[in-house]
């Protein structure tokens, strides 16, 4: 039995869950990383993408965009933006969230003509978000 | 001295009146509880956000790159309140409340010489700000079609102050809104967002080494804009439930005045009756005896 790690998923409307798991994919701005019990305390900010949480009686996946995730020795609580759990996400809310993405780029073309930077931001954001729908498969 | 018909009329009449405080009491009775459920919910996230965000902010504020978020434009002379109020009437002093803080505030900053900028969400706190400082609008959030305020409203009216932000419109920003501490009491309050100023995290939560994944400044230029809206969030929700909690005692008291008013009405009338009827009586009895 491998030891278990206290994780909290909260969005600002509700909590979503709150368990006793083993693992934990975090879909960081830098790349996935899984968190498991004694993990060095660490912060690092969300991408949009699939979060799964492993315990005891299986897997739960959901899809986050947006947040943290913190990481310390008393657990593991992510704090996300929007978080909706894999299973209950339509193709309608994908295409909200890829289309909100699209604008977002657009704008950002049209406000940051000669900075790269934010417009990079918003691609990769769009990219994320279109990713996820590979991952959902809805 | 009213005739008795008139006076049957003015019963019934406030007599309905009081079925509907009545009808509103409840309902707001009933809003109230989900207000208060969504104040619950949200609680955890904006606790852990500022917590957190207290934890960057000491560890990145002092530097000079911090994020003009965080540290301010370097100046406060060009100041935006934003003042929360609700888009319906008829919940007490609710809206005076809140209005008459703004004012207040509006008014000792311009005698400090700082231009005063205002932002209205919520049609109510508007009208009533209009006829002293109408000229300093700069913008209107409506939220009259919204039935439950949720996390993207919030992020709606943060992204249009950090638009104004970014565009060097104003230094310091301001939200109003009334805090809910019991059905009978709601405090307004005046709480400063940008620059953001978060409150000392607990002392054992600072001693934790976080690695940051990307940087520190990275992340906190990503979470002050998030930190906005979470604020603006909150501040929300807290006025949902005040605005309930207000409106609830306002008709519990319209219930109650129209209650007595009934009584007293009642009393009236029945004088009246018996007035007719001894009237009545004396005119049967001497005509009796006149024959």
């Amino acid at each position: 039995m491998a030891d278990t790690v206290q994780f909290d998923l909260v969005s600002p409307e509700r909590r979503l869950a709150s368990a006793q798991v083993t693992a934990v994919q975090i879909p960081g701005a830098d790349g996935d990383m899984t968190a498991m019990a004694g993990h060095a305390p660490t912060i690092t900010t969300l991408r949009p993408g699939v979060l799964s949480a492993e315990g005891p009686d299986g897997t739960t996946d959901y899809v986050v965009t947006g947040g943290f995730a913190e990481i310390s020795a008393e657990g593991i609580s992510v704090l996300a933006e929007r978080a909706i759990p894999k299973a209950d996400m339509t193709k309608a809310d994908h295409d909200a969230m890829v289309k909100e993405a699209e604008e977002a780029l657009a704008n950002a073309k049209e406000v940051f003509v000669n900075e790269p930077g934010p417009v990079d931001d918003a691609a990769k954001l769009l990219a994320d978000m279109v990713a996820v729908g590979d991952h959902i498969s809805v | 001295m009213p005739s008795l018909k008139d006076l049957k009329n003015r019963i019934e009449s406030v007599k309905s009146t009081r079925k509907i405080t009545k009808a509103m009491q409840m309902v707001a009775a009933a809003k109230l509880r989900r207000a208060q459920e969504a104040a619950e919910q949200s609680r955890p996230y904006t606790e852990r956000f500022n917590a957190v965000m207290a934890n960057l902010a000491s560890s990145v504020g002092g530097s000079d790159s911090a994020p003009k978020l965080l540290s301010g434009t370097g100046s406060d002379k060009v100041q935006l309140l934003v003042v929360m109020t609700s888009e319906r009437g008829l919940c007490g002093g609710f809206n005076s409340n809140i209005a008459k803080l703004a004012k207040t505030h509006a008014a000792k900053l311009q005698a400090e010489g700082k231009e005063v900028k205002i932002l209205t969400v919520g049609k109510k706190g508007r009208d009533q700000l209009k006829r002293d400082f109408g000229s300093l609008f700069i913008g209107h959030v409506d939220l009259t079609e919204v039935k439950r305020v949720g996390y993207a409203d919030a992020q709606g009216i943060a992204k249009d102050i950090l638009a104004r932000f970014d565009g060097g419109e104003f230094d310091v920003a301001t939200i109003f809104y009334a805090k809910f501490v019991n059905v009978v009491s709601q405090i307004p309050t005046a709480q400063q967002i940008i620059p953001a100023s978060f409150e000392d995290a607990e002392g054992d939560e600072a001693s934790t080494l976080f690695d940051y994944e990307p940087d520190e400044e990275a992340i906190l230029a990503d979470l002050l804009p998030r930190g906005v809206a979470t604020q603006i969030f909150s501040a929300l929700l807290e006025n949902g439930a005040s605005e309930q909690g207000a409106r609830m005692s306002a008709m519990d008291n319209a219930t109650r005045n129209a209650g007595e008013m009934i009584d007293k009405l009642t009393i009236e009338f029945n004088r009246s009756r018996q007035a007719v009827i001894t009237n009545e009586l004396i005119e049967i009895i001497s005509g009796a005896e006149a024959l």
